[in-house]
């Protein structure tokens, strides 16, 4: 229960929306609590690489702290926590998206990709990273992990970009080195568009 | 357990169906905060300016997905999301000012799960005011922006009304070009509002940037057929290519007839609180060629009546720029 929401809360709640006589009330009424039914459970199945995990988590948890601090997926960086700089990217449903501006319970009928998953089980690098290592793209490295997640939900989608719709297509993914090149260069490798 | 994570204490909501979304955002009035990709929503609650008691997540609610055909245009649920918009193959071909904006907006990571109702309904960008401070529009007595020191180069050139905070949509402005019409559910049934009366200035309520009131539910935008295929401009001006709100953004949707145009409206975003409607420069161009001479004869028509701050008087010969390029010709 909410212990923020007290009785009273709810009672003048009712008064001031007056929808005393809706189903809402009703509804509310059948179960008994004194907050609205349906608040999320905690304990959770998400599926992060292809694996089934059973977790614990706050309703307002980031999926970034769910996949370092309770996975131990420490690969999704945090830079900016805050939808500002792309390090923590991953891919749900083959789609890219901001770990640190995500809540783990918005993704839990997902199937969730970080960079952890992306080699094979012998250890062979996926084609972006092995594009990545053989263009150089990375300097310091710290943004590399969400690059090459947005280079993986960019190939998923479209196999052969044009060098400007990979460019747009890692345009949410900044680099304090400015390796944007470089990066650009592993996109059109791993693409097989460049040799 | 917690310990690391940004996010503060909250409880978190997943109806399925908008009734129950309703009947929750009722119980917890303004204490509740509806979310739909929570683009906007984090940042505020992570910096601790702004709270709440509970998360409404309406990603469940399917009724609010899709876009569909209409017997009048197409109907765009509250939840597509910003990268849906800009790929989709009708709204491309027949309603493209409004993919052109989407595309624009931010990055492509929150463009996939921003949504079309988180973007509308947003709130402003002011730094001071997403600080945490106390301002006019966090319900205090005083701009922060407003002052001879004050950092305004983002802020608004019109219709400032104490606050002088601008409308960071992009897609706003393109709705408003389009007669879209915002479907809004409530305990009380549905209304349908226009895109142009959805937004709000100061004047009117200074604490919110549209008719939303807690309860309501954006549901659906509707986009009349009448400006299917129209000829259109969008463009947006900002310090960076990606990631940046506009400084100064303009869209327009024009009805032009053996090269003349019949009927237009040319609406500018980032220049005041609500999309700005430029009607001297629609009355000023009806009936004329789509060309050179016409956009050279409006000259300064659209900033005449600017109030500029201190370091936002670039904004003035930006707007009336970007009204020249929409009007001298099909890009
Ligand atoms: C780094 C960064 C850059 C950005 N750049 C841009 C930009 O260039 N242009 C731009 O336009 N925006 C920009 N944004 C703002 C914004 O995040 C996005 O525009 C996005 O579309 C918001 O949608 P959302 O669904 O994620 O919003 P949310 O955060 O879910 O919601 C935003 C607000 O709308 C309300 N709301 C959401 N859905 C509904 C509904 N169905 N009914 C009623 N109320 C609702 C919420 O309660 C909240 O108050 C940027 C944001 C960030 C963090
Ligand atoms: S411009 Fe508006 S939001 Fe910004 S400080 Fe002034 S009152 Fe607050
Ligand atoms: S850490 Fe998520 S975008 Fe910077
Ligand atoms: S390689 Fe250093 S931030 Fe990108």
């Amino acid at each position: 229960m909410n212990p923020k929401l007290t009785r009273r809360r709810f009672i003048k709640g009712v008064i001031a929306s007056g929808v005393a006589a809706t189903s809402t009330s009703l509804w509310y009424s059948a179960t008994g609590a004194d907050r609205p039914a349906g608040a999320v459970e905690r304990l959770l199945s998400i599926n992060v690489n292809g694996q089934v995990r059973r977790v614990d988590v706050a309703p307002q948890e980031t999926l970034a702290h769910t996949l370092r601090y309770k996975l131990g997926l420490t690969g999704t960086k945090l830079g900016c926590n805050r939808g500002e700089c792309g390090a923590c990217t991953v891919v749900a449903d083959d789609v890219n998206i901001y770990a640190c501006s995500t809540l783990t319970h918005e993704v839990k009928d997902k199937a969730v990709v970080t960079v952890e998953g992306l080699r094979a089980a012998d250890g062979t690098l996926h084609p972006v990273q092995a594009a990545f290592v053989a263009e150089l793209s990375p300097a310091c490295g710290f943004c590399t992990a969400g690059q090459v997640m947005s280079a993986f939900a960019l190939l998923k989608n479209n196999p052969r970009p044009t060098r400007e719709e990979a460019r747009q297509a890692m345009s949410g993914n900044l680099c304090r080195c400015g390796a944007y090149d470089h990066y650009l260069n592993g996109v059109m490798r791993a693409s097989g568009q460049l040799s | 357990m917690s310990s690391h994570d940004v996010m503060p204490e909250m409880s978190l909501y997943q109806p399925v169906r908008v009734e129950d979304a309703i009947g929750i955002a009722n119980q917890f009035a303004d204490r509740g905060w509806l979310v739909g990709g929570g683009q906007d929503t984090y940042g505020w609650l992570k910096d601790r300016a702004k709270s709440a008691d509970a998360l409404i997540d309406l990603k469940g609610i399917e009724s609010m997905r899709g876009i569909t055909e209409t017997a009048d245009g197409i109907e765009i649920g509250a939840l597509v999301t910003l990268t849906e918009i800009a790929n989709n193959p009708l709204i491309k071909e027949r309603y493209a000012l409004l993919s052109q904006a989407a595309v624009k907006v931010a990055s492509p990571q929150i463009r996939n799960v921003g949504t079309i109702a988180g973007n509308v309904s947003q709130d402003v960008r002011c730094w001071y005011y997403r600080r945490g401070l106390n301002c006019y529009r966090a319900g205090g007595n005083l701009c922060y922006a407003d002052t001879p020191e004050g950092m305004n180069r983002e802020h608004a050139i019109f219709n400032a009304s104490r606050c002088v905070a601008v409308t960071p949509s992009d897609t706003g402005p393109a709705l408003v070009a389009l007669e879209a019409q915002m479907v809004i559910d409530s305990a009380s049934g549905q209304r349908v509002v226009s895109a142009e009366d959805f937004f709000v200035g100061p004047n009117v309520d200074i604490t919110h940037t549209t008719v939303l009131a807690p309860g309501d539910i954006l549901t659906a935008v509707r986009i009349p057929a009448k400006w299917a295929n129209a000829q259109f401009f969008f463009e947006k001006v900002a310090d960076r290519n990606a990631w940046d709100f506009a400084l100064v953004s303009l869209s327009a949707a024009m009805r032009v007839n053996n090269g003349v145009i019949e009927e237009s409206r040319i609406v500018a975003g980032a220049v005041q609180a609500t999309p700005r409607r430029l009607t001297s420069v629609e009355q000023a161009v009806r009936g004329k060629a789509r060309d050179e001479a016409t956009a050279n004869s409006v000259g300064n028509l659209a900033s005449r009546d600017a109030n500029p701050l201190n370091y936002n008087h670039f904004k003035m010969p930006l707007m009336d720029n970007l009204v020249k390029r929409a009007l001298r010709g099909q890009a």
